[in-house]
């Protein structure tokens, strides 16, 4: 424990954030209850709730590095598992079997359809991944691709067993075996037997919970014997299969860990919201999750925990907020007449509305234009970049030479 | 001794891989005959000039999937980036167009004379160039600064133009569907009773002629030929003098070029078109470019025309709540089968 604290202590952040990144986040992630609470002035509720939506994209976010950042394989159709957990959990853990041709319904506890999800999703990324792996990486993000949009619409079409674009809903709320309560949620202090969960704080310190473990898991794989094996196949694969890396059980165990990660985090989702619709797993879940993990810097678990963080914060409050923000301070400038729609000016709250999609698209080519290589590159990831990794300087060289 | 052994050993390893090939183009070919199974049980019901009319759509929709898919391929070919913003520039054609035609003088219900030809000539003109300088634009600020940038990071901008152009084309027209205007003469004729209209020919003749355009331009002029070689080998076209921006700029004027023609020609067939319209047909399309082999221009164009017949046969026989889950099964089905598109030939690997 004690060298620990020195070698962070004497690590300079410049040269490693890592270590520092970690700190402020479990910093963060134990004290936001708090935070919460002071900044809503008591009624922590809705902001704890967004914290554990914040945290299903962490789960899946650590998923997908483990896919992307670890072992290389672009993954397009990410959202396809998440949908999978999702609904394994509503059509287990809900009356809604009952209405389908089965005329029975299940309801399995909340913490055993984690485990069932994790192994229904991992069970369709080896049956996707086993043919296609064999494939080049770019085809592979395309039959990922197709796998995305083809899930989604399946369960929008078979409306016999999924209720189509309604979704399923009324799902069954976890209930937890004991649970404290105290004077943080208006009770006296007690101990509390088969707790219903409802309250937000409840599922925040799940959430904290299952993303402090999975963050440990990862950490661990990327250490392993497979972690190395990962980093040969992405940096080279023939030469990794050369060392005596079975780069084909490598390349399946990563798409089904990730694969793995998202169907857990989809049950989490599913319990939380209480309802599924194929509205939510659509392309555009996939590309969030995609550019959390490259924005954040891929492979590197703090880098994309804090690019998956920031990346919610933009899409999910930031940008929503737009409207209202351009609202009052055109009528704190004393431009009120803005604030109404006149011709084909639709008023400026929906004109800030409509900018949405401009204002995230521009964030994303602004950051990768200035910083390719994420916000938090792993520092093997880095120097690879600064070395140059393209054979183009020698002929950049040649060219300086000849002219 | 050891000769014979090897020799031995090469048959053995050949006749496995025939066999696991041939096996796996049964497969496809299992999966072609079942189709055109369950759809010869359909068309019968329908009778013969419900085929034809179908089949007319299906060649005019295709032929746009083939236009759009041929910048998918080129693009893909030359800097092997899947260009998200293409289908945008696609979708930015239709609204642009839409705009330009009042501006030549063009509107719905108007007489039609020699002249007004010209007119629409120079709608498309005047789109098509726009998109392509959109498109080397995008080129210059999005992708260009990240050539030697890890592999992700062009696709991460990529994504990030592909949502600036939807926003662009959302803040002009707004989040509903515009409408097209409807300019083209209510002409056609009948053949076995299906009718071929004036639009199914616009489509048809612009596609053709732009198609065998491209070919001739890849294949005939210089820029074509460094085109092919940039695409073959980007160091050693370099090293043989040949100006690898100048000719990925041009890769991407020529897509747009297509794109553009694409989008007015949605336009003029279904009169009316939405900011998000990109999203969609650009998937389609982009499947259509894999179909055919990417990197591979016949390929697209034939990947566009089967994309387009299938998916219109089976919206016309079949439910059309599916028809996408079937293009992208098709998609995973090509690739797990037959890797290379149906064309067959082998993209480098690099």
């Amino acid at each position: 424990m004690r060298t620990w604290f020195r070698r962070v202590w004497e690590t300079d952040p410049r040269r490693d954030p890592n270590s520092v990144v970690y700190i402020l986040l479990a910093f963060f992630g134990l004290t936001f209850p708090i935070i919460a609470n002071v900044l809503s002035g008591g009624s922590p509720g809705f902001l704890l709730s967004v914290a554990g939506d914040a945290g299903v994209y962490l789960l899946l976010t650590l998923g997908l590095n483990v896919v992307v950042g670890m072992a290389g394989l672009l993954d397009l159709g990410y959202a396809a598992f998440f949908a999978i957990g999702a609904y394994t959990y509503a059509f287990i853990a809900s009356n809604h079997l009952a209405v389908t041709p089965l005329h029975t319904a299940l309801h399995v506890p909340f913490w055993i359809v984690l485990i069932i999800a994790l192994f229904v999703a991992a069970s369709f990324g080896v049956i996707l991944g086993a043919p296609t792996l064999r494939l080049r990486g770019d085809y592979l993000a395309i039959v990922t691709l197709g796998f995305g949009e083809i899930v989604p619409r399946v369960f929008k079409n078979a409306a016999t067993w999924t209720s189509g674009v309604n979704g399923i809903s009324a799902l069954d709320t976890p209930v937890l075996p004991f649970w404290i309560q105290g004077p943080w949620s208006g009770d006296r202090l007690e101990i509390v037997q088969n707790f219903k969960i409802f309250d937000p704080l409840a599922y925040y310190v799940i959430m904290l919970v299952l993303v402090v473990t999975c963050v440990v898991l990862v950490r661990n794989l990327q250490n392993s014997r497979m972690g190395r094996a990962w980093a040969a196949i992405r940096e080279d694969e023939v030469a990794a299969a050369a060392m005596g890396v079975n780069t084909v059980q490598a390349k399946l165990l990563a798409f089904a860990i990730g694969a793995a990660f998202s169907g857990f985090a989809g049950t989490f989702y599913g319990a939380k919201l209480s309802l599924v619709s194929p509205e939510n797993f659509g392309f555009s879940v996939s590309i969030t999750v995609l550019v959390m993990v490259v924005l954040g810097g891929m492979g590197n678990i703090p880098g994309v925990m804090a690019g998956s963080l920031l990346v919610y914060y933009v899409i999910f409050i930031l940008l929503p907020m737009l409207p209202d923000t351009a609202t009052s301070v055109a009528n704190a400038l004393g431009l009120s007449g803005l604030t109404q729609s006149s011709g084909d000016f639709p008023g400026i709250g929906e004109f800030a509305s409509r900018l949405k999609f401009l204002v995230f698209g521009l964030i994303l080519v602004v950051v990768m234009l200035v910083r390719p290589e994420g916000l938090l590159p792993s520092r093997e990831r880095q120097q690879e970049l600064k070395k140059g990794t393209h054979d183009d300087t020698i002929i950049e060289d040649v060219q300086a030479e000849v002219g | 001794m050891g000769a014979v052994g090897d020799a031995i050993r090469r048959r053995r390893s050949d006749l496995r891989a025939g066999l696991t090939g041939r096996v796996l183009d049964a497969g496809l070919y299992a999966v072609i005959i079942a189709f055109v199974v369950l759809l010869a049980t359909r068309v019968a019901d329908h009778g013969q000039s419900y085929l034809l009319q179908i089949l007319f759509f299906a060649l005019a929709n295709g032929a746009i999937y083939a236009l759009i898919a041929l910048g998918y391929t080129m693009v893909y070919g030359i800097i092997e980036l899947i260009n998200f913003a293409h289908g945008d520039v696609f979708a930015f054609g239709a609204f642009l167009s839409a705009s330009l035609i009042p501006v030549f003088g063009m509107s719905e219900g108007m007489a039609w004379g020699p002249l007004t030809i010209f007119q629409l000539l120079g709608v498309f003109v005047v789109t098509m160039l726009g998109c392509a300088l959109l498109n080397v634009g995008i080129e210059r600020v999005a992708y260009r600064p990240l050539r030697h940038a890890p592999r992700l990071a062009p696709l991460i901008t990529a994504i990030g133009v592909s949502f600036f152009l939807e926003g662009v084309m959302f803040l002009w027209k707004g989040p509903s569907s515009i409408h097209y205007p409807d300019i083209l003469p209510d002409v056609g004729f009948d053949i076995f009773g299906a009718h071929v209209d004036i639009r199914e020919l616009t489509v048809w003749i612009v596609s053709i002629v732009l198609v065998v355009a491209l070919a001739l331009f890849t294949d005939r002029t210089r820029l074509g030929k460094a085109m092919r070689a940039t695409a073959q080998d980007r160091d050693a076209a370099q090293l043989m003098g040949i100006d690898i921006d100048r000719t990925i700029a041009a890769t991407f004027f020529i897509g747009a070029l297509l794109a553009g023609a694409g989008g007015i020609m949605y336009g003029l067939s279904y009169n009316t078109s939405v900011f998000d319209l990109g999203f969609s047909a650009g998937l389609v399309a982009f499947t259509a470019a894999v179909f055919g082999g990417i990197g591979n221009i016949y390929g697209a164009a034939i990947g566009g025309l089967v994309l387009g017949l299938i998916r219109t046969f089976w919206d016309g026989y079949f439910d059309s709540a599916w028809s996408d889950v079937m293009i992208f099964a098709i998609l995973i089905l090509v690739l797990v089968f037959r890797p290379t598109g149906i064309l067959g030939m082998r993209v480098p690997e690099k």
